[in-house]
């Protein structure tokens, strides 16, 4: 048994009188797709938060392999391996594709002013890898084409892409997907399975995500979460899930 | 006739603004007041308004603002000929100071501190996109080292000019770290507090900065060692002697505006090399959207401490340069209008824009120079600018175009 | 240390008279930043202007008649004062933020800067750049008692302030929680947006707040010229820092926040200058103004906001 990548156990986050998100309990290991589900408002987004290092939780403890990664600034927890897509795309949408790739690296490139200032071979070489690296992942992302064009210019179903690309070049052992279907077409969406499943497999990253078209979580996902309510009403494999009877009234039952 | 109306309406509201301020004059005798009236300014402003509503003169206006052109710095045929243009600009600037009349060649190293002041601000507020409203804080704090150093240590020009700028940058550091996790407008203000706490120390320690009196006698900058004065300091040894010419307190005038280019150019050499390095690329990217930044790795403090430092450095360069050339400073050379005034370059400017930063500043510097009636409107045109500019235009002049790294497209990666 | 008692109480009134104008401008900014979440720069400039044409008006009416009622012209220049200024704030609002509305949240502040700047300058062109004495309209003191040996006075002055304050407080609470305006406007600094789609004038409720920050500031400016005795073109801006300072202490966006930063500054500030050099009394109020803004940006009365992600 391999130990985990991601530990959650006991979050719980309060706003003033709202407890949006407690007793929350999940691991994700190395390699994982594992996936969380639920209603809107379910507090999805906030254990996504938490995790990502956007809140401070009220309580519980998040851990990646053994390290307690609780309550740090954001900054620093990407820094560790966890980066996130956000529900509604944050790309930096006045730069360029190849500029928003460049950005990510910044924690990766060589920084010293010194060497930058009188663009030394160090820093001329630094600069250049970078801008292979970031025409290797828009190539991934088929969005080689679109390398020099304003960000916020581009489709929908490509600013989807670039901003998991703009995750991936980090090189991050844990990827957070905030709902990366919503908006896409049927064939788009399919691309994002073959592209999660590509990512995993060769780019040894697990990942985390949110999201609302069950024939993809159900069909992608190793693991799921339900949450309604800010709480867990089940855990299992797609399969598992499917005959809880507490998630099938909660929330397919609807359907 | 909707807009008759209007008019109309606007040039009474006018009337009722204008009265007891423009038209009703308060005269102080001893100890009595007394109003003095005279209609006629009241009169002009009411007419000016009733004819612009009328005309709709500020939609007009904005239009033509609007549709003037954008230079874009990055266009081909610019980017094609920038060298030949950059030598041609630095040979004129080289010459114009043998060939300028005295004063001319004053006011020019006047505006190039003003330029100065304007790209160090750019960086802060244009490119990272932190309102900075104490800039001048960090001009006296570099003014006032070198005064001290000089006057207390006797050290030159040359060794306190870069330890002017450390100071004010490290006072950056210092009153950045703390406030720039702040949101822009509590930032803007806190600036704005600390600037008029520098200045009311400064006003109030005397026993290190004679307060108000300020401080005299600051020694001019020496060129290659040598000094421009008539006589020569002990031990020293003056231009003139040196070359065996008779002195003229014009060489002076032009060793200092020489200064000031050189430092003007290493400026903007500087901020040209920042903006294409990875410290440049994140200022915008903050700028944009700090949380995508954050969660990419980046430290938003740290990143926003490096333009705020930097900025304030160049801030302390141009104030110990603004010390030597003066030779006396007092608090009152550092109030929240100087602020003001390198804001509005700024944003004349264009936020962000190096080449709009540089014409502003030279606009709003030599325009009242040249203008000795308009230099009483001076401020209340560069609140005017200020408000229309973010109405009409507020990207500025001669918007921002950083330069853009670009990646090959595939055939040309392929040849 | 027997002297210290009256000195105490000597101070607090200093500190509440003093407040109190704090209080009357820190409600332009917090009512403005409530609703629009703008930083009105030139709403120091606007109780400048308030004094200015206060001022001018004392000096007309004791002209005009020589020997008119105290009464009659005080009134008459707190009147004409708060419609004048009144039109400013109405006219500064319309001109330099409304057609900004929707820019990111530095434009309109530059703007604010710019037209602090061009009226600063204005006033200074119409009236000159020196101190207008003014006359002393309410000699003598509401009482003065002895405290161990030493006086301590509230002049009419003073107390006009504090009495006039109070009511324009009390008066406003109510306007803003009983009226189809106050009610708007509170549903406007809830959710700008939807109270538009649910029909309310937003800019007429934008408009509102500018009028009636002008208003109270008009009214700080009249009586603060009465007060001191003197007025020039520059006692707004650093007026101004220390009211916005007063409404960030209380809670920017609370009414009774502002009232009470205002009293609370006013207080701190006259402590503070009756036991350390004089000088030091702005250092002391921008040095809590950034204190507070560090520390407690929420201020005591404001409630936090969460950083949507």
């Amino acid at each position: 048994m391999k130990s985990p990548l991601l530990t959650v156990s006991g979050l719980q986050m309060r706003f003033g009188g709202l407890l949006a998100v407690d007793g929350i309990e999940f691991q994700v290991n190395p390699g994982e797709i594992f996936a969380i589900i639920g209603p809107n408002g379910a507090g999805k987004t906030t254990v996504f938060n938490c995790v990502s290092g956007f809140y401070r939780p009220t309580a519980g403890e998040i851990r990646l392999d053994a390290r307690a990664i609780t309550g740090q600034p954001g900054h620093r927890i990407a820094r560790a391996g966890i980066v996130r897509t956000f529900q509604n795309i944050r790309l930096f949408r006045t730069m360029t594709a190849v500029e928003n790739l460049l950005v990510a690296q910044h924690a990766q490139l060589d920084t010293n002013w010194f060497s930058g200032l009188f663009m030394l071979p160090r820093f001329r070489r630094a600069e250049r890898d970078a801008l292979e690296r970031a025409a290797y992942w828009l190539e991934k992302v088929g969005l080689r084409e679109y390398a020099n064009r304003e960000a916020g210019n581009l489709a929908y179903g490509q600013q989807r892409r670039l901003e998991i690309a703009r995750c991936m070049i980090t090189q991050p052992r844990l990827l957070l997907l905030d709902e990366p279907a919503a908006g896409l077409n049927p064939q788009e969406t399919h691309e994002l399975d073959l592209l999660i499943r590509e990512l995993r497999d060769q780019h040894d990253v697990a990942v985390l995500l949110i999201e609302h078209d069950m024939s993809l979580v159900m069909e992608i996902s190793d693991r799921i979460l339900v949450m309604e309510y800010g709480r867990p009403i089940g855990i299992g494999t797609p399969a598992e899930v499917r005959s809880n009877p507490r998630v099938i009234k909660a929330y397919l039952g609807e359907e | 006739m909707k807009s008759l109306k209007t008019a109309c309406m606007a040039a009474l509201l006018t009337a009722v603004l204008t009265l007891p301020l423009l038209g009703a004059h308060l005269v102080v005798n001893g100890l009595s007041t007394t109003l003095v009236v005279n209609l006629w300014p009241v009169g002009i402003a009411v007419l000016l308004v009733f004819v612009a509503q009328l005309l709709d003169l500020k939609a007009r206006l904005g239009a033509i603002t609007q549709a003037l052109p954008t230079v874009s710095l990055s266009s081909a045929s610019f980017s094609r000929h920038i060298r030949l243009w950059l030598a041609v600009v630095l040979v004129a600037a080289l010459i114009f100071p043998f060939v300028a009349s005295r004063g001319a060649v004053d006011v020019a190293t006047y505006a190039l501190t003003y330029v100065m002041l304007g790209l160090g601000l750019n960086i802060v507020v244009g490119f990272a996109g932190l309102l900075d409203l104490g800039y001048v804080a960090f001009y006296a704090v570099g003014a006032y080292s070198y005064a001290l150093l000089s006057q207390y240590f006797g050290l030159s020009f040359w060794v306190c000019l870069p330890i002017g700028g450390l100071f004010a940058a490290t006072f950056g550091i210092l009153l950045g770290f703390p406030v720039l996790r702040l949101r822009g407008d509590y930032l803007a203000i806190v600036t704005l507090g600390f600037g008029e706490i520098i200045r009311l120390v400064l006003n109030n320690w005397d026993s290190l900065t004679h307060g108000p009196d300020g401080i005299n006698g600051i020694a001019r900058p020496t060129v290659f060692g040598l000094e421009l004065n008539r006589r020569a300091s002990p031990g020293g040894t003056t231009l003139h002697e040196f070359f065996g010419i008779p002195f003229d307190s014009l060489y002076a005038v032009i060793a200092l505006y020489l200064i000031a280019l050189l430092l003007v150019i290493l400026t903007l050499f500087i901020i040209n090399r920042l903006v294409r390095m990875p410290v440049g690329r994140a200022w915008e990217a903050l700028r944009e959207d700090e949380i995508a930044c954050r969660s990419l790795g980046l430290n938003p403090t740290l990143i926003k401490l490096s333009a705020f430092a930097l900025g304030a450095c160049f801030a302390g360069l141009a104030g110990a340069f603004y010390a030597s050339r003066l030779g006396t400073i007092t608090p009152e050379s550092f109030t929240f209008i100087e602020s003001a005034v390198v804001l509005a370059i700024v944003v004349l400017g264009g936020m962000g824009s190096q080449i709009g930063v540089i014409l502003a500043a030279l606009l709003l510097t030599v325009l009242p120079e040249l203008a000795r009636s308009f230099s009483e409107y001076r401020m209340l045109i560069f609140g005017l600018v200020m408000v229309l500019m973010m109405i009409w235009r507020p990207q500025g002049l001669m918007p921002a175009t950083r330069p853009r790294l670009e990646l090959p497209t595939a055939e040309e990666a392929h040849q | 240390m027997n002297d210290l008692l009256p000195v105490l109480a000597q101070q607090v009134i200093n500190g509440l008279s003093l407040g109190s104008i704090y209080a009357l401008i820190a409600i332009g900014y917090t009512m403005v930043y409530g609703i629009i979440g703008m930083i009105n720069f030139a709403h120091g400039e606007i109780y400048m202007i308030g004094a200015y044409v206060g001022v001018v008006t004392i000096t007309a009416l004791g002209a005009a008649s020589g020997a008119m009622p105290l009464a009659l012209v005080l009134s008459g220049a707190l009147i004409i004062a708060v419609v004048v200024t009144a039109a400013y704030g109405w006219t500064v609002e319309r001109v330099a933020y409304r057609p900004l509305r929707g820019s990111p949240r530095l434009v309109p502040l530059i703007s604010a800067i710019g037209m602090s700047i061009f009226l600063q300058n204005y006033v200074q062109l119409g009236q000159g750049a020196r101190d207008i004495s003014v006359p002393p309209l309410l000699p003598g003191n509401l009482f003065e008692i002895d405290v161990e040996g030493f006086p301590v006075s509230l002049s009419l002055t003073r107390a006009l302030i504090i009495f006039a304050t109070l009511a324009l407080m009390i008066a406003l609470t109510l306007y803003i929680s009983r009226s189809r305006m106050g009610r708007a406007c509170r549903a406007c600094s809830q959710d700008m947006g939807m109270a538009n789609l649910l029909g309310i004038d937003t800019n007429r409720v934008i408009s509102f707040t500018f009028v009636v920050g002008a208003i109270l500031a008009a009214v700080g400016g009249v009586l603060i010229g009465l007060s001191i005795g003197k007025i020039n073109p520059f006692i707004g801006f650093v007026a101004g820092i220390k009211a916005f300072t007063a409404a960030v202490l209380g809670g920017i966006g609370s009414i009774p926040g502002a009232m009470l930063g205002g009293v609370l500054l006013g207080l701190t500030e006259t402590f503070a200058s009756a036991f350390l050099p004089t000088e030091y009394k702005d250092v002391v109020a921008f040095g809590l103004l950034v204190l507070i803004l560090l520390f407690r940006p929420t201020g005591l009365l404001g409630t936090p906001d969460v950083e949507k992600v």
